[in-house]
């Protein structure tokens, strides 16, 4: 009894606990044919659960089920694997990439859906050995980019792709299901660079005006307001609040989300400090860092300031720091304080007082298996013999575990890191904590230059807001001078003096943060390569 | 009533599961196996406190090839199948030391110093071929092993080693494949503050040579070298952006596994009697890493408590089993038994890679 009136999703009073923790509770929602739903809440307020949930993951089924009804055009349904939510027209696109980086888009997007074509060898031994359709599958991918609105080239292979090109073949593939009605996107554009977000912006609209309903999971708030038809905001469970998009403004949702205001970040204080001394002079730095080249960079940080770097992702301006700290291969030179620092050596680099923190956190930026006092107390007590106890005139070294103790709950005080204690290991931790052990791991350093990479990815509004505020007080307070490098220029002009913006591996010009954005956006595009 | 009683039913079965995955079901199982071995002893017919004396015994033994261990597992260099490279060290300072004419003490301790160049050199060479391998240490490490007693068993024939106490009595050259200590340096470690009650021996020195080489580890483990060590096993690129020379750190861990080899091979010859030479080393590293898992250790994570009680465990059994085993069922189980745990356990180890336990 398919009703016509009936909304396209019903979910009624979702409740969802893990083993007695409850996650969810009396979760409402009603989302209609073409309509785009902004969903949006801090980590850990359950946006990502109840997507689960709706799609039939089998973590929801191990772990005790839901209760509750889900409800698609009226009838109630109960997904017992993702390939029941696929059935019945529900798409989803994860956070992280499952696409296989060896086949080209094209494969990626109609991989195990693809048409076919009858042969000798298949006829005989059945339709697992048919040919594949290279023209007609050809055709179907374009047919789905042409539908998404953003132009990807159909024969490059997954490996090659920027991060943002493997998000729109996501994004195509889920389009080219003939009956897909609702397609979930969870947290699209948190890899993408501002113009690629502003396209997929767009296919979402496009999306929509197909008929397609779109329920969009997104840290970016402008974003929601710029797309969205109605803004869900969760917070510890509950929806807190149900809305037209057109009635909030951001600073609203942000603080239904955190349930406290977040300063917008609005009272800038940009400083000029072009007269100042020099602290560190790079000349034509080139770094091979995989999909980060740096080809030909001169750059000058003054002393005491915050430099930032901003720039569509791939075009270098991760390999900057990287490349001066010795984590990938470089030349050219860098001068830091008059004295010149070799390439190549992360020690040289420590030893001259450069501390930084990776855009990699669990790669580079943390000891995972060990416990935060580790993370924070290592990278002094190896580079500057802090927290040791000494024997025998020097002779041996000791980890002084007191010292290391407090300096980490000093640290964990001072940045409000969420934990049971400093013991704890690393991993237990969430993104936006673990970035604070990270950020603290820098400071206990007591560096007087400190890159900064990447250092609000993936990590939700009041932690960002955190983060940021602990590097700038970390400026003004200690006077070190900070270069922080971000894809998000709303971010990079809220702690900045200057930006900078690099394109086609070099420096494309150097700006006040209170400059317009669309200065700095004509910039990003400027060398493109 | 019934929902109180079910729910400390369930706390108890919690606690219980809670303290299962704490220790490691393994090690549970072996250690319950070793109680029921000791409780059965008794009754048929071995003594009891003779039992506990083999097993103190052979702990002695064997405690620090097994902490020969810890250091490459701390570098996340995995467990040291290489451990024969150290062995052959070892065997080198002892051979050399009887050759050049110490009796007594004085022998045991120039084997030592003879030793430890050659663990040295060795050890270095063979962390260098392991750092251009990373990734894959483990297997390359079993052929190093394999090899390099193979090596030996030509060089023990060829080296021309003199003093008659070694070589063969007719030909006048080429080591014996057992040479006695007898006169040289048995039980050396083992007579310092023996204790003997009734059927009860502890050989005190041994013990507390071990202690004090565990007692170093220890410290060397807490200190800022130690320190680096460990975080270039938990994350070698953390540890490289911490300034940390990774390749340095691996290979220091390999020289010092490999002269802990060597002095645990002397130690074991000390408590034995004899010399073993040719393929007797072959089979050394699988008891040693088998004991250092059963005591709770993983692929990258070992501890001194690791050490001490896996080796307890793993000789406990290799020494009850033939006395228990054999005169309750009257068929020599022991060394399929040994062979079931140590093969068992490494195999159980390779498969997960978790956290070690406490």
């Amino acid at each position: 009894m398919s009703n016509e009136n009936a909304p396209l999703l019903e979910m009624r009073n979702i409740k969802k606990d893990f083993f007695g923790n409850v996650v969810l509770s009396d979760i409402n929602l009603t989302l209609q044919k073409g309509e785009v739903l902004g969903l949006c809440g801090e980590n850990g307020a359950g946006k990502s659960t109840l997507m689960k949930i709706l799609f039939g993951m089998d973590v929801i089924r191990e772990t005790g089920g839901y209760e509750g009804d889900i409800l698609i055009n009226g009838e109630k349904v109960s997904f017992e694997t993702p390939f029941d939510a696929l059935k019945a027209g529900i798409g989803m696109v994860h956070q992280e990439f499952s696409l296989i980086p060896g086949f080209t888009a094209t494969e990626n997007i109609l991989l195990n859906r693809e048409p076919k074509k009858k042969n000798v060898i298949s006829e005989i031994f059945g339709e697992r050995l048919d040919t594949l359709d290279y023209n007609e599958m050809t055709g179907r991918a374009e047919a789905a980019i042409e539908k998404m609105g953003f132009s990807i080239d159909k024969d490059m292979v997954i490996s090659n792709m920027p991060v943002g090109h493997k998000q729109f073949t996501e994004i195509a593939r889920e389009l080219s299901k003939e009956q897909l009605k609702l397609l979930i996107l969870d947290e699209p554009t948190a890899v993408l660079t501002e113009r690629e977000a502003e396209a997929l912006l767009e296919s979402i609209r496009s999306m929509s005006a197909k008929g397609i309903a779109v329920i969009f999971i997104t840290h970016r708030l402008h974003e929601i307001l710029s797309v969205c038809d109605k803004v869900v905001v969760m917070r510890d469970g509950f929806v807190v609040s149900d809305v037209p998009a057109a009635k909030t403004t951001v600073s609203e949702i942000s603080k239904w989300m955190v349930g406290r205001s977040v300063s917008s970040g609005t009272s800038r204080d940009i400083r000029d400090m072009s007269d100042g001394r020099t602290a560190m002079s790079i000349r034509k730095l080139w770094v091979d860092m995989p999909g980060e080249t740096v080809r030909n960079v001169d750059l000058d940080v003054k002393e005491g300031e915050i430099l930032g770097i901003g720039g569509l992702a791939g075009q270098g301006k991760l390999g900057i720091p990287n490349g001066i700290m010795g984590l990938y291969e470089a030349g050219g030179t860098v001068e830091f304080e008059g004295k010149n620092i070799p390439l190549n050596s992360p020690r040289k680099c420590l030893d001259a007082s450069i501390a930084f923190v990776s855009e990699d956190r669990r790669g580079v930026g943390l000891l995972l298996d060990e416990s935060l006092e580790w993370n924070v107390a290592f990278p002094a007590m190896q580079v500057q013999n802090k927290y040791l106890k000494k024997y025998l005139g020097g002779l041996i070294s000791w980890r002084d575990e007191k010292a290391i103790r407090e300096v980490t709950e000093k640290y964990i005080d001072e940045l409000a890191i969420k934990c049971t204690g400093s013991k704890q290991k690393a991993k237990e931790l969430s993104g936006g904590n673990q970035q604070k052990v990270c950020l603290a791991k820098a400071f206990a350093l007591e560096p007087k230059f400190l890159f900064v990479s990447e250092p609000t990815r993936g990590i939700d509004v009041g932690a960002k807001a955190l983060v940021l505020e602990a590097l700038k007080r970390f400026n003004r307070e200690s006077g070190v001078t900070v270069v922080m490098i971000s894809s998000e220029l709303e971010e990079l002009r809220q702690i900045c003096d200057r930006i900078a913006i690099v394109s086609g591996g070099k420096i494309a010009g150097i700006l006040p943060a209170d400059r317009p954005s669309e200065d700095f956006g004509m910039l990003m595009v400027s060398m493109v390569k | 009533m019934n929902e109180t009683l079910d729910k400390s039913n369930l706390n108890f079965r919690e606690r219980v599961s809670e303290f299962v995955a704490g220790f490691g079901l393994p090690r549970l199982i072996i250690a319950a196996f070793l109680l029921l071995l000791f409780i059965a002893a008794p009754f048929v017919g071995a003594d009891f406190w003779t039992q506990i004396s083999n097993t103190i015994n052979r702990f002695s033994w064997n405690a620090v090839m097994v902490l020969a261990m810890v250091p490459m597992i701390h570098s996340g260099c995995g467990l040291n199948f290489g451990l024969p490279l150290g062995i052959i060290s070892g065997l080198l300072g002892a051979t050399l030391s009887i050759e050049l004419g110490f009796t007594g003490p004085m022998s045991f301790v120039m084997a030592i110093v003879i030793a430890t160049p050659f663990a040295v050199i060795l050890g270095a060479g063979y962390g260098w071929l392991l750092n251009k391998i990373k990734g894959g240490e483990m297997m390359i490490a079993t052929y190093v092993g394999f090899s390099s007693v193979s090596f030996m068993c030509m060089m023990w024939l060829l080296l021309p080693y003199k003093s008659p106490t070694m070589v063969w009595g007719l030909a006048g050259k080429g080591l014996r494949t057992t040479i006695s200590l007898e006169g040289f340096y048995d039980k050396v470690l083992a007579k310092i503050l023996q204790i003997h009650i009734g059927n009860l021996s502890i050989p005190t020195g041994t013990l507390l040579f071990f202690a004090l080489l565990a007692f170093g580890m220890w410290a060397f483990l807490h200190s800022k070298t130690g320190t680096a060590m460990t975080a270039v096993g938990s994350n070698p690129t953390f540890a490289r952006a911490a300034g940390v020379n990774v390749d340095k750190m691996r290979l220091l861990s390999v020289i010092l596994s490999t002269w802990l080899a060597a002095i645990g091979i002397l130690v074991y010859e000390q408590g034995f009697g004899f010399v073993q030479l040719y393929m007797a080393p072959f089979y050394m590293a699988l008891p040693a890493v088998s004991a250092i898992l059963i005591g709770g250790a993983t692929v990258n994570k070992a501890t001194i408590p690791n050490v001490i009680i896996g080796t307890f465990l793993f000789q406990g059994i290799v020494t009850m089993t033939p006395t228990v085993m054999n005169s309750m069922i009257h068929m020599d189980m022991s060394e399929v038994i040994r062979v079931v745990v140590s093969q068992g356990m490494i195999l159980y180890a390779l498969t997960r890679k978790t956290e070690a336990t406490k």
